[in-house]
């Protein structure tokens, strides 16, 4: 799915999160929002996922107005900076609560719903944790769990919070490639945020570099690189 | 106290220094210390606790287990029972929903006038309950407009049920919020947008993710609630105009008794008052002996 922003600001109470940004994300790409704590990236993603609402501006979705989509219409895959998985459920049964929430009209039945959790166990390869709950896997394992949990309801893109921040070093360059192989797979347009400027480089289709609610340069990790666009973004890829 | 002497050492002073006996972490104190503080401890828990509570199981059963069932068989203190019942299952029920909605607000919104909102919600803690009942039966006695109202209307509110399910509800209102607030603030909103975000709606969220993650929470304020809505004596005292039979509840039965100089109807009804509390008591402890970790977030505050 295309996502168009325009001009889109956000203030909470007397503080700006957001300046009026605009920026264009094409079908299928795998996005970074790259920035430290306090530029907007994480407001930026929320936003498009429909969890904040922008002071002004629009939000498109393959030409349409999203902007003032609920929650729920949007289908957006979420996956939360501490993976928010529901503690006192099985893997199983997380993964599956999308699916069960839907209205009786359009809810898979009980053994479609079965086959759907097993194949997103699969894709995740881990398959035989079904069984398990939250408290019970690894800080990784976790991590994609939620990625299926937010995959089981055939979302129109795939957004990700600092998807790697809670993981150590080695189990993060693993799951870098999870997330490349998934997203090939699934041909979903995907954003996560990320203040690590290397994780956005080395897996990014398209980088934007946020600072203080403005977007400073969009561009191909190549480019950025290359031709910096302001004196933030050289001095925060040297970093 | 006791707590201090229990917990194992720590390790990491285990290790050195020299001059420590192996066993003894920098934070204990000498033994002679120890003991003392322990028995002073005891003594006082004896005195003031296993001492009374036992004294009332004795003089309910000084004549006899035959003459205490007795006295229970009487209609006055039939009614109390059925009354304090009564008044427990709707002022507990009614304080658990209202302590939800008021910890959800406070715990995962903000907006202006929450800190007033929390110190209303303290207010019965820190009146005294006879004042508070006071308040109702100027507020809804027959003399009010309010409550001349509900007079002419046939429902009087004081001096009769609907009094003292408010009065109990008032001194009540504040367990199940207390008990919610700091367990719904740790746990955070990401969660119930994680639902929203797989397409729940609000009420199934709250439902499925919610109201599972605070249930024995809940349920443990639910039980302090209960327990203090039975025993309740100050305002029911003054807005029930204790009517024999009508508007009398257990603790106010046991004090008629007692100045009537019936002990042993007065200790018995004091002795199922007890053991009423006694249970709630056992069902809490078994909660936090399952459920420890989930309720010492809660635990900490009190």
């Amino acid at each position: 799915m295309h996502i168009e922003v325009e001009e889109l600001a956000k203030e909470f109470g007397a503080t700006t999160a957001l300046l009026p940004v605009s920026v264009s994300i094409p079908s299928g790409a795998l996005i970074a929002l790259l920035g430290p704590s306090g530029s907007g990236k994480t407001t930026l993603l929320r936003i498009l996922g429909g969890l904040e609402f922008p002071t002004s501006g629009r939000v498109l979705f393959d030409g349409q107005d999203a902007t003032g989509l609920s929650v729920q219409e949007r289908r957006a895959g979420f996956v939360f900076q501490h993976y928010a998985l529901f503690k006192h459920m099985t893997v199983f049964e997380n993964i599956a609560y999308g699916l069960r929430a839907r209205p009786k009209s359009s809810r898979p039945t009980a053994p479609e719903i079965d086959r759907r959790v097993n194949k997103l166990l699969g894709l995740i390869q881990l398959p035989d944790i079904g069984g398990r709950y939250p408290a019970q896997l690894s800080g990784g394992q976790r991590q994609r769990v939620a990625l299926a949990r937010a995959l089981a309801i055939e979302p129109r893109m795939l957004l990700l919070d600092e998807p790697f921040g809670a993981l150590d070093a080695r189990v993060r360059k693993e799951l870098r490639t999870g997330l490349r192989e998934i997203h090939d797979q699934t041909g979903l347009t995907t954003i996560f945020v990320t203040h690590d400027q290397d994780e956005a480089m080395e897996l990014a289709d398209l980088v934007v570099v946020m600072s203080m609610g403005r977007i400073e340069q969009v561009g191909t990790p190549k480019e950025i690189r290359g031709r910096p666009a302001t004196r933030f973004v050289a001095e925060f890829i040297d970093a | 106290m006791v707590d201090l002497v229990l917990s194992p050492a720590d390790p990491s002073r285990l290790a050195k220094p020299a001059r420590r006996p192996a066993g003894r972490s920098v934070t204990s104190e000498p033994v002679w210390l120890r003991i003392t503080l322990i028995c002073l401890s005891l003594a006082l828990l004896t005195v003031l606790l296993f001492a009374p509570l036992l004294a009332v199981f004795a003089q309910a059963l000084q004549e006899g287990i035959g003459s205490a069932l007795e006295s229970l068989a009487d209609p006055d203190a039939h009614s109390a029972i059925r009354l304090t019942l009564i008044t427990a299952a709707f002022a507990v029920p009614l304080n658990a929903v209202f302590g939800l909605a008021a910890a959800w607000a406070i715990a995962k919104f903000d907006f202006r006038g929450k800190a007033f909102l929390i110190t209303l919600i303290d207010l019965p803690f820190s009146v005294s309950p006879v004042v508070a009942g006071l308040c109702f039966v100027l507020l809804f006695g027959a003399n009010s407009g309010i409550g001349g109202w509900f007079v002419a209307n046939g429902i009087p509110i004081v001096f009769a049920v609907p009094g003292i399910v408010l009065a109990t509800m008032f001194v009540t209102f504040p367990f199940v919020a207390r008990e919610l607030i700091p367990i719904m603030e740790e746990q955070g909103r990401a969660e119930e947008e994680a639902a929203l975000t797989l397409g729940a709606s609000g009420w199934r969220m709250f439902r499925t993710v919610t109201l599972p993650n605070v249930r024995w929470a809940l349920l443990y304020g639910v039980l302090l609630c209960n327990a203090r809505a039975m025993g309740e004596f100050g305002a029911v005292a003054v807005v029930s105009g204790r009517i024999r039979g009508e508007t009398t509840t257990m603790p106010l039965m046991i004090e008629m008794f007692y100045n009537e100089y019936m002990p042993v109807a007065a200790f018995t009804l004091a002795a199922l008052l007890a053991l009423l509390g006694l249970v709630t008591l056992a069902a809490k402890s078994l909660l936090e002996w399952r459920h420890g970790g989930e309720l010492a977030a809660a635990a900490r505050r009190h």
